[in-house]
């Protein structure tokens, strides 16, 4: 019954849409994001029809700005002008289903109009993260399969060899993982930078969502994670650094004792590549820090890390042109071709990335490496059906209430409880 | 003649209207934007009403179910044991130094030189936000910071401030110290500079020695402004947010030792946007600080309500006399 209502009041809602869709299209169209990478990309490869100008509201997702300034902005659709209606905005992974399982988010093949066929080459994962009931409601022009990221002079130095081939033997499961661990570790060099690292291989594999029912999980991977890293910590495997701390970053400099990091395509290019340079005002290029001594993986087990989704907005007044630029932007092979090459995004198009992997693609970051092979297979593997929309709440508590676990400050029990209460504090919602 | 007109001038001419009228402004203002807010805290602190990622749950009339919960399930009683301690780790050394600094200042005999230019300093850190004294002190003393760096290379044992309680705790309480003891400082000294020297010089014709002087003479006449920076310093310390929010990073850690009541409140009122919650721990709040203001204001004016009151009574037994 309750979904039969449902159904009735969104098709209800989406009348007005519709019909405002045939009519003639606003002058403006309204974009929310967080930041400049939609649209650098935007501005590079796609071209405005005359008579509508873009209005980028960026606000930064620190301390969830981000969000609020998108719900209120969403809350008040329905009474805000035409023009000034979101048409377009942008979630991350950690968040995206707060919003595609809402009547805020169009479905981008009902509602929006693209084919099955314009969406069939992207990664399944990122089309199943946006799929609520039949509804697919966000798409985006990229896949972060993750891997391991490792400084090549380390590599010869411990291993014996800087090849990515041969470096995948010494990682390619936990035990050997902690096996050349401890090698790092007797060469005076840390496996890894600090404790939350490693979290995002356990967690994108987790055995069930984060919550069920209003209940929040203790899932026996997390459980393998908090394990293992105490474990590391304790052996001095890894820096103790917090994850995007200044010793963690410091961890990848010309002094960095650092072997290796986990992470994306996107990591590599925002995160990783600005780390490692000593002076940060200079060519990014060899002799710059430690600047392409490092090399790619595939690590010990498949994940993925973040992705950036974009959302038709219930009552937009350009549908016809949101269409175009979600077509463009994320289906079109030849744009995403460019992205790969301009930007090294790692697109959201099985083709595409499979021919580039065997092109002649170079990264000179990674020493002159083609990873994009390499990612290739993982990116395939991601599942991603265990998305909640308090995945960024639960992510954020768990690393921060463990760390006391890891320092020796509290015992397991009380980390967990401390985690419990952190989430719940935020969530009235939810219990344990 | 003239002279007649006079008395007429003086028929009194009220002005007290224009004193209501200059007045409206601040009511109104006070009114929009403390009562009216106060009021609806009251009221929504009874409500079950928060958001649900983008749904809207409630306004539902819950009775005193907030308060229940807030006590049952988020350990209420911990986080205001962290206030205070971290208010009274920060309190004490601050009006002890400020006494010390205050007396030296203002002694005739010291005569300190370059007072001007201590009084600046000592108030300096006042004018720097808290939020960004507190990311200072956060890159100051990280693992990695020039705190550690230093004291490893004079041979120390590097510490980790910032993943133990008694070194989060000391930092706070420390930054709180930094910020506010100039301030007390200077209205310590003005209260002092207000009191007789006839007093001073007396007590020293008495053969009293400084010690005497100022636990005798300086503290019980200076009590008023005493009371009256306790009172401001708590309401202050229970509203701690600033300076503990940034430097752990909005989560009160380690073990949540950190976690002051307003944070408690941020974080309510955060994601969720908890009306009901948020509502019921201020009005717990408002009443707290109500109940510890006049119990300080009780406890220092007693001698001089004893006093009123002997006065009073000596005057009324002379007017039986």
């Amino acid at each position: 019954m309750k979904k039969i209502i449902a159904l009735l009041l969104a098709a209800v809602l989406m009348l007005p849409v519709c019909a405002l869709g045939a009519e003639a299209e606003g002058s403006v169209l309204n974009i929310y994001c967080w930041n400049e990478e939609f649209k650098t990309r935007f501005e590079a490869f796609y071209t405005m029809p005359e008579g509508v100008e873009v209005n980028w509201v960026i606000t930064p997702s620190t301390d969830n700005a981000y969000q609020n300034a998108l719900d209120e902005a969403l809350l008040n659709q329905e009474d805000a002008a035409a023009d000034s209606r979101i048409d377009l905005f942008l979630v991350e992974a950690d968040y995206a289903v707060k919003y595609s399982d809402s009547d805020f988010t169009l479905d981008v093949i009902g509602d929006v109009g693209l084919s099955a066929e314009d969406v069939a080459d992207m990664y399944p994962y990122t089309k199943a993260i946006m799929t609520v009931g039949d509804a697919l409601k966000g798409v985006s022009w990229q896949a972060c399969p993750g891997g391991f990221i490792y400084r090549r002079t380390y590599a010869k130095e411990v291993l014996g060899t800087d090849d990515p081939a041969a470096v995948q033997q010494f990682v390619s499961d936990w035990d050997k993982f902690g096996e050349t661990a401890s090698k790092m570790k007797n060469a005076g060099y840390f496996m890894l930078s600090g404790f939350d690292d490693a979290y995002r291989c356990f967690s994108d594999n987790m055995s069930a969502p984060w919550v069920v029912d209003g209940m929040i999980q203790k899932d026996p991977v997390i459980e393998q994670w908090i394990a293992m890293t105490k474990e590391y910590t304790d052996l001095g495997y890894n820096n103790k650094a917090n994850l995007w701390s200044a010793e963690s970053s410091a961890g990848a400099g010309a002094d960095g004792k650092v072997f290796g990091y986990f992470g994306p395509a996107w990591f590599i290019d925002f995160s990783l590549a600005k780390w490692t340079l000593a002076d940060s005002t200079a060519e990014p290029a060899v002799g710059n820090g430690s600047w392409g001594d490092w090399a790619f993986c595939q690590g010990p087990q498949g994940f993925s890390w973040g992705g950036t989704w974009i959302c038709a907005a219930a009552g937009t007044d350009n549908l016809s042109l949101v269409k175009d630029i979600m077509y463009k932007m994320t289906c079109d092979r030849e744009t995403l071709a460019k992205i790969v090459e301009e930007y090294g995004d790692f697109t959201n198009s099985v083709e595409t990335m499979t021919q580039m992997a065997s092109g002649d693609y170079r990264n000179e970051f990674l020493g002159g490496q083609n990873h994009l092979a390499l990612f290739l297979e993982n990116a395939q593997n991601i599942v991603r059906a265990m998305s909640t929309a308090y995945d960024q709440t639960c992510t954020e508590k768990l690393m921060a209430a463990m760390v006391d676990y890891f320092n020796g400050v509290v015992d397991l029990d009380t980390a967990w409880d401390n985690f419990f209460t952190a989430v719940e504090e935020v969530h009235p919602e939810l219990s344990h | 003649m003239q002279h007649n007109e006079i008395p007429a001038r003086h028929k009194s001419v009220s002005y007290a209207k224009w004193g209501y009228i200059f007045l409206i402004p601040f009511f109104l203002s006070f009114c929009i934007f403390t009562i009216i807010p106060l009021g609806r805290t009251f009221y929504y602190s009874t409500f079950e009403y928060f958001r649900s990622g983008l749904k809207t749950i409630g306004p539902t009339p819950v009775g005193l179910r907030n308060f229940v919960e807030i006590f049952s399930k988020a350990d209420l009683g911990k986080y205001l044991w962290n206030t205070l301690w971290l208010w009274l780790l920060g309190f004490i050394p601050q009006i002890i130094v400020s006494l010390v600094l205050a007396v030296w200042f203002t002694d005739t005999r010291l005569h300190l030189r370059g007072q001007g230019f201590f009084k600046t300093v000592i108030y300096m850190p006042n004018l720097i936000m808290a939020s960004a004294f507190s990311m200072l002190f956060f890159a100051l003393f990280s693992d990695g910071g020039p705190i550690n760096s230093a004291m490893e290379m004079l041979r120390m044992q590097p510490y980790s401030f910032l993943r133990n309680v008694a070194g989060t705790r000391g930092l706070i309480a420390l930054m709180n110290f930094l910020m506010w003891f100039g301030n007390t400082t200077i209205v310590l000294m003005a209260a002092i500079m207000g009191i007789d020297t006839n007093l001073f010089e007396a007590a020293e014709i008495d053969g009293t020695n400084a010690w005497t002087t100022f636990w005798h003479v300086t503290i019980p006449l200076i009590k008023p402004v005493l009371s009256y920076t306790l009172i401001t310093s708590m309401i202050g310390g229970l509203q701690m947010f600033d300076v503990p929010q940034i430097l752990t990073n909005g989560n009160g850690n380690p073990n949540r030792s950190c976690m002051t009541i307003i944070m408690l409140l941020n974080n309510y009122m955060g994601k969720s946007k908890n009306y009901g919650y948020g509502g019921a721990l201020s009005v717990i709040l408002f009443v707290i600080t109500s109940v510890l203001g006049l119990l300080v204001y009780y406890v220092l004016n007693t001698d001089e309500r004893e006093e009123r009151k002997l006065e009073k009574r000596s005057r009324m037994g002379g007017v039986q006399l």
